[in-house]
């Protein structure tokens, strides 16, 4: 009954204490100064309607990362995930060319993605091949499929209806993408960190052999985690080419590193094993607002590139560099 | 040539000479246990000394002492008597000391020759690798030993006893005085062995001392001068092989009075669990076959390499058996992965804790639950609450010493790290739960922890299964002993036949006089 009885504790430090000294602070510190930072920049940041802009660029490839943080975590990667977009894309403009209409379009374009999930998810788990490898060859695959497909014209007339999932907006400047990115993120943090099944991802990423021994049916859990990503990926292909309004064959190009980026810069290792989703969206958060108040600098997109890559070493170097400081 | 045996050296000739490599007092601990207590060791020019323990003895931890891998707490490592210091293989190897592990460490894509030279390979103008000297002097030390090996072979593409040959003719290429055998016929077939002892005869007519690690006693019998044993990381006794009897040895290896230090149990066999009929592996085990009833401790017995480990993986569904039947409660089951095994009631507790038994970096309460999660929660979702009260029940039944819950297990001592993982499968409520050495590298009172736990298991009506090397805890733990040998079941004993002599017999397949 007291707590006398207890030889061991729970816990040393509270959750709460654990998540104040963590990673996600930091990065959430770092959100908050580029938010500072840039609304002293520019005096057109502090609008609601452009920050309603500026969320577009980060929650079509935040859905995947979303997924992709759990594959990361579990010890595996999917670099196809923009050439899988780019497939969907194109399956769903073939289709709008034979006259399919909107629920029929969202089938293909989910459609799609788990298909090519499925494949990338046989390839690893089945035949046993490391999923680097697999998805270098499937990003070259897939895309090479639409490019076929595509040629060098593109598809558009998509119907109205379906326009909404990119242009709409659910209530005054919160868009319809905004509402699902944060939906998304919320049943991903339930998945990771509430139930039997992110437990499983954790041990696999920690100790993949340890966990099979404790009786995880490893092959099973990555196979849905793969089935997973490329769903995301369909679900960011309908939400892109609806706000496009038309599929090119350059759709999405190096999303997937974009993506990757995000993932690791939420504090995700890329050993696997560790990372939250808050972390992720955090750092969905500081790319889009990193890039969105560059763009109010008419900022070229090559130096954009720049500030992302050294923003990504920077944060991942710093709590190093500190250790190592201390540590003399 | 052969040495006639009657040349040996007498005790007496043993004190006289000066010994090329020596340890003097030396003492090893790790966290939470002492592996050397104040042990010598004395190696002589021409001469082979066998090292001999039981496994946890201490015999791989002075051979990396030896070798300049581990750095002693106290004590000397002295060559021709001057104490010296090993800081690092590279030492050991400067002064002569050459040793072919139990599992040899070479490189699959280099070629036999680049195997043989790796790190002291001859030179040629600007410094670079003079590959033509490499290969001719490869081929000199391979005809030496008598291998018939290209040196221009990849290594992956010979067989393990050529693998072998290449670690043998790897170690006599720098000028070794001192060349370290650890278990060198493990993996070798009878013919192998033969033309490996000839090799042995050689290097003491060439003056090198040669030491010589073996479990198994007719080889020890056949080419040892001295022997040397340990127990417990203890010296217990040294002398010239002339002067003793296999007998002699195996008492001094066993040692202790076995009934003394494990718990008194009252055996009370009840129905049979499980009943294995025809168990096969293409390669590693066949035709195994027991029954095992609730409430009794079934021991499995044999020398590292019998196949006892693979046989009990393959029943816990890591590996595919190609034949065979396994039955529980009388119903025959299909274990096709460790989900399976543990859905049917067999857990298993492998001997390898870090990578195989705990996840190191997650707390103890999520390795604890991992397994019982499907039970614990509500429809997939985890409930924190009663995980961590499940974790502190089966972790205080088990005297679990840690800081909290939350503590990651590669924190713990290895005896800690143990019972989380007997804590994880006891909370699944197993019918049959096999520990694969269950107190390898776990100190002294973490063992009687253990031990005790495991009767008091039994008397609960659990099954168990004990995979073990250490004869004392085999003899004070079973009911009944399984003795493996070369992947088959060489016997089956019980009470009134089961002495340190019979399971020595029949796991090492000694012929000799079988007490009735």
């Amino acid at each position: 009954m007291s707590s006398t009885d207890r030889f061991i504790p729970d816990r040393l430090r509270s959750p709460f204490e654990q998540r104040l000294k963590s990673w996600e602070t930091l990065l959430l510190a770092v959100a908050i100064a580029i938010f500072v930072a840039n609304s002293f920049a520019s005096p057109y940041f502090l609008n609601a309607w452009n920050l309603s802009d500026a969320t577009f660029n980060f929650t079509e490839k935040a859905m995947i990362a979303f997924a992709m943080a759990l594959l990361i975590i579990s010890g595996e990667i999917d670099l196809s995930v923009a050439s899988i977009i780019a497939l969907a894309s194109t399956a769903m403009g073939a289709a709008v060319q034979v006259g399919i209409g909107t629920p029929g379009l969202v089938l293909i374009g989910l459609g799609v993605g788990l298909i090519c999930g499925a494949f990338n998810g046989v390839l690893v788990t089945r035949l046993g091949l490391p999923s680097i490898v697999v998805t270098i060859g499937t990003m070259s695959l897939f895309r090479g499929i639409s490019s076929i497909v595509l040629g060098d014209q593109a598809y558009r007339g998509y119907p109205d209806s379906f326009s909404w999932f990119g242009q709409g907006y659910v209530w005054w400047v919160i868009s319809f993408e905004f509402v699902l990115f944060a939906i998304i993120a919320l049943i991903y943090a339930v998945l990771l960190h509430k139930t039997n099944f992110g437990r499983a991802v954790y041990a696999i990423g920690n100790n993949a052999t340890g966990a099979m021994f404790s009786g995880i049916r490893v092959q099973r859990v990555k196979f849905i985690l793969f089935l997973l990503t490329g769903l995301m990926s369909g679900v960011a292909a309908i939400c892109l080419t609806a706000r496009l309004g038309s599929t090119r064959p350059s759709i999405a190009t190096g999303w997937e590193l974009e993506i990757v980026t995000m993932v690791v810069l939420g504090g995700v290792s890329i050993l696997g094993g560790s990372g939250t989703i808050v972390g992720v969206v955090i750092a969905a958060f500081v790319m889009g607002l990193v890039t969105f108040g560059l763009g109010l600098l008419n900022v070229p997109g090559i130096v954009m590139s720049i500030v992302i890559g050294a923003l990504l070493i920077g944060v991942i170097a710093l709590p190093r560099l500190w250790t190592m400081w201390r540590g003399r | 040539m052969l040495k006639d045996p009657d040349t040996r050296p007498s005790a007496d000739g043993m004190a006289d000479e000066v010994a090329v490599l020596a340890l003097e007092g030396i003492t090893k601990t790790f966290p939470g246990v002492k592996a050397l207590s104040n042990v010598s060791l004395r190696l002589f020019p021409g001469k082979v000394t066998a090292l001999i323990g039981e496994n946890g003895a201490g015999k791989s931890t002075v051979v990396k002492i030896l070798t300049g891998i581990y750095q002693p707490d106290g004590g000397h490592v002295c060559v021709n008597g001057q104490p010296t210091r090993f800081p690092a293989p590279q030492a050991a190897a400067d002064h002569g000391v050459t040793a072919i592990h139990q599992e040899t460490v070479l490189f699959d894509e280099l070629s036999v020759a680049e195997n043989i030279f790796l790190g002291h390979a001859p030179r040629g103008a600007f410094g670079l690798i003079d590959r033509k000297a490499m290969a001719a002097q490869s081929s000199d030390i391979l005809g030496s030993i008598g291998a018939r090996i290209d040196p221009g072979h990849k290594l992956k593409d010979l067989g393990i006893a050529n693998k072998h040959l290449v670690a043998i003719a790897r170690a006599l290429s720098i000028d070794a005085r001192v060349v370290i055998m650890d278990e060198p016929t493990a993996a070798l077939s009878h013919k192998e062995i033969e033309e490996l002892y000839e090799l042995v005869e050689s290097l003491k007519a060439q003056g090198k001392a040669v030491l010589f690690i073996s479990h198994k006693f007719d080889e020890i019998f056949r080419i040892a001068d001295n022997y040397t044993v340990f127990r417990d990381g203890q010296l217990i006794g040294e002398g010239a092989i002339a002067d003793v009897t296999e007998a002699d040895l195996v008492k001094m290896m066993v040692g202790r009075d076995v009934s003394q230090i494990f718990p008194a149990r009252d055996s009370d066999p009840g129905e049979t669990v499980l009943r294995v009929t025809g168990y096969s592996h293409p390669t590693e085990f066949e035709d195994i076959g027991f029954d095992l009833r609730t409430g009794e401790i079934l021991g499995f017995y044999g020398l590292v390499g019998a196949g006892r480990s693979e046989f009990m993986q393959a029943l816990f569904g890591i590996t595919k058996p190609s034949a065979g039947r396994v039955e529980v409660d009388g119903k025959t089951v299909q274990i096709k992965s460790p989900a399976d095994a543990v859905e049917t009631g067999i857990v298993y507790v492998p001997e390898d804790r870090g990578s195989q038994g705990a996840i190191l970096d997650l707390p103890i309460f999520q390795n604890v639950t991992l397994p019982s999660l499907g039970r614990l929660s509500a429809r997939g979702f985890l409930k924190l609450a009663q995980e961590f009260e499940l974790a502190r029940e089966y972790t205080e039944r088990l005297d679990l010493r840690a800081a909290s819950l939350d503590t990651h297990v590669g924190n713990l001592s290895g005896g800690n790290q143990q019972k989380v993982v007997i804590a994880k499968w006891l909370a699944t409520r197993p019918k049959v739960i096999i520990l694969d050495e269950p107190t390898k590298g776990v100190d002294i009172g973490s063992k009687a922890a253990v031990h005790a736990f495991m009767a008091e298991l039994a008397a609960q009506g659990l099954a168990v299964i004990m995979v073990s090397s250490e004869i004392p805890e085999v003899l004070g733990m079973s009911d009944r002993v399984i003795v493996m040998r070369e992947g088959r079941i060489a016997a089956e004993l019980s009470k009134p036949d089961l002495t340190p002599e019979t399971l020595v017999r029949h796991a090492a397949g000694i012929e000799g006089p079988t007490p009735c």
